[in-house]
């Protein structure tokens, strides 16, 4: 583990994505303490200071109820950052127990676990999610159940490859042989194996939640006023190009940032442990 | 034949997901809370009117038999009525879906004539500038929503470099009778250049959109795929006996690459299926989008319900396509006999 | 006398590494006669391989090697040579078989369009049919039965020991001086390694193929070349005529691997003390046979 902190860091481009996350992170943290303006995140408006391009103390603008767009961009990151974690604490472990028992157990529970799967995979993710979110009404908790249940199957297919090919190795006979439960075998000498190319994933995933999350609610059907969120940022300032470009411009970026950050490292991490391109 | 079982194994797979697909969402739709009939009717409707129009949607049957009706209208070719435009769905598919279609197909024949010269050239000069530049490019178009880029596109060459139109298919000028519903070959079959021009410069912008992640990610894919087969004993082989690099980088270490890669790529292709309702959201592209995001927010059900199970069929057969061109180039699955 | 087909003088090899200058090749010298078939022995990680790939010119595009002393072919300074003119003899008039003859060739492409490639590298503008007459004759010499088949076929398709007389085939095509052969047969069955070696030696003989063998099977080193050169750790620490070497082995190290040979009789393997200063002795030749005196 520190060995891959070390080499993490030894990378020029890994070192990057390093500070990129840190500082998305850290922002998000200790929010209230380092935006100026801390109740913009929430019902403010400001009619003097609205609509104004970046300029001290509003570096990167207001928006159009006059709220600093700065302010509310880390507040976003907050919510990004919680239903990316909300998210995969809740798909991994499905689709991962899903993907082994799958993999491991064969026969009928394999076909019939893989259908199933295949059937969530089958609709585009956006679509799904989408469909999902309209159809319940839009807020933080139904987006990260519409996410979430958009996200397992991804898990599950990596495992279950990985298991199928796993069952073959010779650690798994030999624990076979001694009469090890089924259970044990799947997840005290498979999972193990499987762990650096989950925990890749996992990297590479969060920042794609915070990519399909900002889409769903570019689209309307993520978080609703007055809850700060980059996609619905984007998404009123569309509006208003060119002339008020900042108003998507710098949402848009600050999700170009965190997910190049997430990128970066989830990169460098599959260098390291050797994992296969998915 | 191997080949048609494969294809008929496959197909029969398909279906059985396709049929999957359609319960998931139909589930789903009945599930949501609401009643369908009254959102339809409006709230000044009276109560018998709402029973009535229930009874008429199946509404108070078991869930079973409703499934039972909705496939039994499926297989006649019949979607059920949209509330949102109050046509036939099967209509007003019909009418969105060339528009996105063509996108989408622009938008992957861009990654593909795009992405896969990126990732060769990468994989090639591995270690060099060119190879971490294009590294660096290709990842930074995987990290932001097409949405993003769209924005970004949109103001870069439409606003502040007006080089492109800035919305919508076609100049509000021109009109082309609709026959494929495809506006490049529809103005070509009106004898119109001038206004195939006109389509194609409308679509350039959110096709690159749209394709920027399909191209970051093909050509991440294949450099990846490309640089694991350059370790192999056969490329040493290729260059012992001194074949020009330029045929060993586009030919030997290719196609062994692309395998691994072909499936992938194809997931690529469909997710941009979805996708595209970012970027017509952003370019006021009158496709499927606009059309499947109202309808979703007036929960429209059979509207929803057709929109989704298409798009999936269309996922479905892009998927099947890539895996019978795997098993086309790759001579292992081809072929199983052994000769000796 | 005769102009060697190879001539290799004070050959080193290192690698810049982070960790510093890796020595691999301490200056080894070796030549090899026309038609002269000539092993080079030595266990895993002793830079035998790499000494081929030097010859080829293919180690010299790595950015970490540094490489120092001369390579002659044909009397030719390959150093000297333009990197356009030291391509333009890989496949042409040097070739090289490799362990796998399986994993050696390109598992998408039929063999047929292999053998166009490399057929193509000495006639850029040859025909569809000349390739097939001329692989049909090659696959032919290497006792293959159904050229034809084979040609359409894909490598996955033929046997280990089948593909292997593809690949001599291959090599051996266009007529090379020199064949380099890197451990050729390791990954085949002892029998099928023997025929197919068998085989390789014939044709050889028949081209008059100068042949660098590079090995750690002495048994099959021994059925197969003329000349020994015994290589540890990046030094030349014997040479000699087959016969000689195997009957009297003068090094301490060359002594130490004969000794290891499994005998059909039994008595185990001896034990080689890993590191013993006495395999670090300088080189022995046998009479007669030193660089010098070969070349003179």
């Amino acid at each position: 583990m520190k060995k891959t902190l070390v080499i993490l860091t030894r990378n020029p481009l890994s070192l990057i994505g390093l500070l990129l996350v840190a500082t998305v992170v850290l922002s998000a943290i200790f929010a209230d303490f380092i935006v100026p303006f801390p109740d913009h995140q929430g019902a403010v408006v400001d009619f003097v200071n609205f609509n104004k391009p970046p300029e001290w103390p509003y570096i990167f603008g207001t928006d159009l109820v006059g709220r600093d767009l700065f302010t509310r961009i880390i507040y976003a990151y907050r919510i990004s950052l919680a239903l990316g974690l909300v998210v995969l604490a809740i798909a991994v472990p499905i689709g991962v127990a899903i993907g082994l028992f799958a993999g491991y157990l064969g026969g009928w529970t394999e076909y019939v676990l893989m259908r199933v799967t295949d059937v969530f995979l089958s609709i585009p993710p956006l679509v799904l999610a989408m469909s999902v979110m309209g159809l319940l009404e839009p807020t933080l908790t139904n987006g990260m159940i519409a996410v979430t249940a958009m996200w397992w199957p991804w898990y599950t297919r990596l495992v279950y490859n990985l298991a199928r090919s796993e069952k073959e190795e010779g650690y798994v006979l030999a624990a076979e042989i001694i009469g090890a439960s089924r259970l044990h075998i799947m997840f005290r000498e498979i999972l193990p194996n499987c762990v650096p190319s989950i925990l890749t994933k996992m990297t590479l995933d969060f920042g794609f939640v915070i990519l399909i999350a900002s889409s769903l609610s570019f689209l309307g059907l993520g978080v609703q006023p007055p809850t700060p969120d980059l996609g619905s940022m984007v998404a009123e300032g569309a509006k208003y190009l060119p002339d008020s470009w900042w108003l998507t411009v710098f949402p848009g970026l600050a999700i170009l940032v965190a997910v190049f950050g997430f990128n970066l490292i989830g990169d460098a991490l599959r260098e390291i442990l050797g994992v296969e391109e998915q | 034949m191997p080949f048609v079982r494969l294809l008929a194994k496959r197909l029969g797979t398909s279906l059985i997901v396709l049929i999957g697909v359609s319960l998931l969402i139909f589930a789903i739709a009945r599930v949501i809370p609401g009643d369908p009939a009254r959102i339809a009717l409006g709230p000044n409707a009276t109560a018998d009117a709402v029973a009535a129009l229930r009874d008429k949607l199946h509404l108070n049957d078991p869930f079973l038999a409703q499934y039972g009706y909705f496939l039994a209208d499926l297989l006649r070719g019949n979607l059920g009525t949209s509330l949102y435009t109050n046509r036939p769905v099967v209509d007003d598919i019909a009418q969105f879906l060339p528009a996105t279609m063509e996108l989408v197909i622009v938008a992957g024949i861009m990654m593909v004539a795009l992405g896969l010269p990126l990732g060769i050239l990468s994989a090639r000069y591995r270690g060099t500038f060119i190879d971490h530049a294009i590294r660096l490019v290709t990842l930074l178009g995987v990290s932001a929503p097409s949405f993003v880029w769209a924005v970004i596109l949109m103001l870069l060459f439409a606003y502040f470099l007006p080089i492109f139109p800035i919305a919508g298919r076609l100049s509000d000028s021109l009109t082309i009778p609709p026959h494929t519903g495809f506006l490049l070959i529809d103005t070509l079959v009106a004898g119109n250049p001038g206004a195939f021009i006109d389509a194609v410069k409308h679509l350039i912008l959110p096709a690159f959109a749209l394709a920027l992640s399909g191209i970051g990610q093909a050509a991440r894919l294949v450099r990846s795929n490309m640089v694991e087969t350059y370790q192999k004993p056969y490329i040493e082989m290729a260059e012992a006996y001194g074949f020009p690099e330029k045929r060993i980088a586009r030919r030997y270490a290719f196609r062994p690459s692309l395998i691994p890669s072909l499936t992938i790529i194809g997931l690529d292709f469909a997710a941009m299926l979805g996708n595209a309702f970012l970027v017509e959201a952003v370019y006021a592209w009158p496709g499927l989008s606009r059309y499947g995001v109202a309808v979703i927010l007036r929960k429209d059900l059979n509207a929803i319900v057709g929109t989704v199970l298409i798009i999936s069929a269309v996922f479905l057969i892009v998927n099947l396509i890539v895996d019978l061109m795997v098993s086309i180039i790759n001579p292992r699955i081809r072929l199983s006999q052994r000769v000796s | 006398m005769n102009v060697p087909t190879l001539k290799i003088e004070n050959l080193k090899l290192g690698f810049d590494t982070y960790a510093g200058m890796t020595e691999v090749l301490h200056g080894i010298s070796l030549h090899i006669g026309r038609g002269e078939k000539v092993a080079l022995v030595g266990e895993s990680g002793s830079g035998k391989s790499v000494t081929a790939r030097i010859v080829l010119g293919m180690l010299q595009s790595l950015k970490t090697a540094r490489i120092s002393g001369s390579v002659f072919f044909e009397g030719i300074d390959l150093e000297r040579m333009s990197a356009r003119g030291r391509h333009a003899l890989r496949g042409t008039k040097m070739s090289m078989i490799f362990q796998d003859p399986t994993s050696s060739l390109n598992p998408v492409y039929r063999i047929g369009t292999l053998f166009k490639e490399v057929l193509m590298r000495n006639e850029p503008a040859i025909t569809h049919e000349q390739v097939r007459r001329k692989a049909c004759e090659a696959l032919a010499d290497v006792a293959i039965a159904e050229p034809e088949r084979v040609l359409d076929s894909y490598a996955f398709q033929l046997s280990g020991g089948m593909n292997q007389r593809v690949m001599i085939a291959m090599a051996l095509v266009n007529n090379p001086s020199l064949l380099l052969a890197d451990e050729p047969g390791t990954a085949l069955d002892v029998t099928v390694q023997a025929q197919t070696l068998k085989l390789m030696g014939e044709l050889v003989e028949k081209h008059h193929t100068s042949v660098l063998f590079i090995s750690h099977n002495l048994g099959v080193v021994r059925e197969f070349a003329d000349r020994v050169y015994v290589i540890y750790k990046g030094n030349i620490v014997e040479q000699g005529p087959t016969g000689e070497l195997f009957d009297n082995p003068l090094h301490p190290y060359t002594r130490a691997l004969l000794a290891a040979v499994p005998r059909i009789t039994g008595g185990g393997i001896p034990d080689i003390a890993d590191d013993p200063s006495a395999f670090l002795a300088p080189l022995v030749t046998h009479s007669g046979h030193s660089e010098k005196e070969l070349l003179a």
